[in-house]
């Protein structure tokens, strides 16, 4: 099985040496090599997969790497069980597709061959970090998909807006990164172990106190909510949209955001024993889901909308954790991968026929793009979670989680986030699918097969996931199986909230029945504040400004006039001393002879005034 | 019989100017010559004290005569030095001949 695994992680990253050093001429063979290895990566992790499932554990590789430290030794590893078998399954197929994909939206692109080398590097890491057995080493692979999603974003770097937004997602997810390095290191020093299974044993005994496990617990969070861009550090996501649109498909959507979920499941055994931060979890997951999802209903830009949806979507992730829903909010990971990356890439579809992002400018695709438009309305309707696409299953299985936990609170509003969410998907597929053609002098086709192929294939995994939750749920769980109850009346509301939604979008946006101007009219304060993502971003430069700029500046000059003044200082009174005395040198015999003989006068003078 | 003070008085002189010229002077055989006005002073003492504390001894007057060898040796080196100076530099004036300073 380790074979296996070794497969898995090398194949890309042998992908991603051969383009950059040997294949970056060709651009046909680059896309090749990077294809046939994620192709066998992915084959791999299947026949990993067919292995865990045939009987299911924790199978551990442990090579020592580094031993200088008596004791901590740092070591480099698999871990395998059902959580990361599932997880590469769905990097090595949503990266797969994006590949595919590729070839027909970056044609004639100028950095075709470095698109293909980074998505490999990618891949790579994100493979990694999924199998890693120990915090340090998933802190490598961690920072390196935040390297590569750097790359990505900023791959048409001569756009000034495409560098700010890979500046911006780098520098924001590193303050989150920066909570995870203290927690590694603490964990460490307290454990003296980097090891997940052991750092579970060890914590299992109770080494640590409450206070200190809710601590580690939270900083491990502030990781992940960077990461999986939870408020409120989710503003670098809105932005990386710059990037291409496969990219934000795979990266942004899929896989990198995800990462901060998975580590979240990986070190749930620290989570578990803080109903704290469990509860912090939930809150900001909950608040987050809320917030994005009211933003996404009046973005103009059709990846902003998905984008805002997917930080949505993550923060319904994250209050699944928070409330016990350990297997839920897995199994939604899952499916939104393959739903979020659909969309993304039947908007990249779009983009790529029209040349706009703006959804004012599209309409009437259906009749153009018909495959695009149905694997589009696939994917809505897999997020607004209607029946039977595994958006339903596994979005209800949060809502019925957060209930049964008794969160009344958060279920409301989680609950009114599933109907936005249905609301902007369905005003996203009315405007631009099926309302008035508002593009002129334009010619809209369907793109070619490697583009649509993948949509299609996505789509089927985007309705068939579903009817694999109960598998999935006996697989998957923390604890004991949480056999997922077969309520109705849940999943009844929360269709019939969605649908009422899509009804609503519907008389607004295609019939017009109620004038969508006139809405924004009445509700202006609301508008204003939705339109401006809830004043954040200004929130972050009013505090650089009037806080980290006052502070700096303070401690600028106090650098620039006290520790540079005194070292100054010093020079200076050396070298003055130095000119004044130099005086004395002048190299003139003559003058050392008034010297002497002054010397002997005043000599003679004081042996007098001795007596 | 001159008295003592009068001596003492008449040597002092001598080496101030000796003194003053050696100080002052910037022409290298002036000061040679002023340095030669302080060896004689000097030598005056020497006779002069020799006589009035011990006037049948002659160790004032030895001294002397061994002063006036040693600073004879000294011109003659000193001259030869200075002859080799202003070939060098066509110069004889003791402020330009500084090429050892730094």
């Amino acid at each position: 099985m380790f074979e296996l695994t070794a497969t898995v992680l090398l194949c890309p990253l042998a992908a991603f040496v051969l383009i950059t050093f040997f294949t970056g001429k060709s651009e046909k063979i680059s896309s090749l090599v990077s294809m046939v290895a994620m192709a066998v990566s992915l084959l791999s992790s299947l026949l990993i997969f067919a292995l865990i499932l045939s009987a299911p554990g924790d199978y551990e590789l442990k090579i020592p790497w580094i031993n200088i430290l008596k004791d901590l030794p740092i070591e480099m590893g698999v871990l395998l069980n059902p959580v990361s078998s599932v997880m590469l399954m769905v990097v090595c197929t949503v990266s797969l597709f994006v590949q595919i994909y590729s070839v027909g939206y970056m044609h004639n692109d100028e950095g075709y061959s470095k698109y293909y080398s980074f998505i490999s590097l990618f891949s790579f890491s994100m493979l990694g970090l999924v199998i890693a057995n120990n915090l340090l080493q998933l802190y490598i692979f961690w920072e390196l998909v935040g390297l590569c999603s750097y790359l990505l974003i900023g791959h048409w770097y001569h756009k000034p807006d495409a560098a700010n937004a890979a500046k911006k997602a780098f520098v924001v997810t590193r303050f989150g990164d920066f909570g995870l390095l203290i927690a590694v290191i603490f964990l460490a020093c307290k454990t003296g172990t980097f090891n997940f299974l052991e750092i579970e044993r060890v914590i299992g005994s109770g080494i640590l106190s409450p206070a200190a496990v809710t601590a580690v617990a939270l900083l491990i969070f502030c990781g992940a909510a960077g990461k999986s861009a939870q408020f409120p550090l989710h503003i670098w996501l809105p932005d990386a949209m710059e990037g291409p649109t496969p990219i934000s498909a795979l990266i942004h959507a899929a896989t990198m955001v995800a990462a901060g979920v998975y580590l979240v499941i990986r070190t749930y055994f620290i989570f578990d024993l803080s109903g704290t931060a469990l509860s912090v979890i939930a809150i900001i997951g909950c608040s987050t889901a809320f917030m994005a999802g009211s933003i996404a209903i009046v973005q103009d830009d059709i990846k902003k909308v998905l984008a805002y949806s997917t930080i949505s979507q993550l923060g319904y992730m994250m209050l699944a954790l928070g409330v016990h829903g350990y297997t839920a909010g897995y199994f939604h990971l899952i499916t939104h991968a393959t739903f979020k990356a659909l969309l993304f890439l039947g908007a990249g579809s779009v983009i790529h026929s029209l040349h706009t992002n703006n959804i004012w400018e599209m309409g009437r695709l259906f009749k153009n793009m018909k495959v695009t438009a149905v694997t589009f309305l696939i994917g809505g309707l897999a997020l607004s979670g209607v029946y039977p696409t595994s958006g339903f299953f596994s979005k209800d299985a949060i809502l019925i989680q957060t209930l049964e936990s008794g969160h009344y609170v958060l279920f409301a509003v989680a609950f009114l986030t599933a109907g936005f969410t249905a609301f902007y998907m369905a005003r996203v597929f009315f405007v631009v699918f099926l309302s008035k053609e508002k593009f002129s002098g334009k010619h809209p086709h369907e793109s070619p097969a490697v583009m649509y192929v993948p949509l299609i294939l996505l789509a089927t995994l985007a309705v068939g996931l579903g009817f694999f939750s109960e598998g999935f749920s006996r697989l998957i769980f923390f604890g004991k199986i949480n056999e997922p109850e077969h309520a109705v009346l849940i999943p009844l509301l929360s269709n019939l909230s969605a649908i009422g939604a899509i009804v609503l979008a519907w008389a607004i946006y295609q019939k017009e029945l109620i004038s969508a101007a006139a809405l924004e009219q009445r509700f202006a304060f609301v508008h204003k504040f939705l339109k401006n993502k809830y004043y954040i971003d200004e929130m972050y430069v009013f505090c650089v400004k009037n806080i980290l700029f006052v502070v700096s500046n303070a401690a600028g000059w106090f650098d620039r006039h006290i520790v540079d003044g005194a070292v100054n200082g010093a020079f200076y009174l050396t070298s003055s001393a130095a000119g004044a005395l130099r005086k004395l040198q002048t190299g003139m015999v003559q003058n050392y002879a008034v010297g002497i003989f002054g010397g002997v006068i005043l000599l003679w003078f004081f042996m007098n005034m001795m007596k | 019989m001159i008295a003592i003070q009068e001596l003492l008085i008449f040597n002092s002189v001598i080496f101030a100017i000796g003194i003053y010229g050696a100080l002052t002077r910037r022409n290298t055989i002036g000061i040679l010559m002023s340095i030669e006005l302080i060896f004689n002073s000097a030598c005056l003492n020497f006779i002069v004290f020799g006589k009035y504390l011990y006037p049948s001894l002659l160790s004032g007057d030895i001294f002397v005569l061994f002063i006036i060898t040693v600073a004879a040796a000294e011109v003659a080196v000193a001259l030869a030095l200075l002859l080799c100076i202003y070939r060098n530099s066509k110069n004889i004036f003791i402020e330009k001949i500084s090429l050892m300073r730094g």
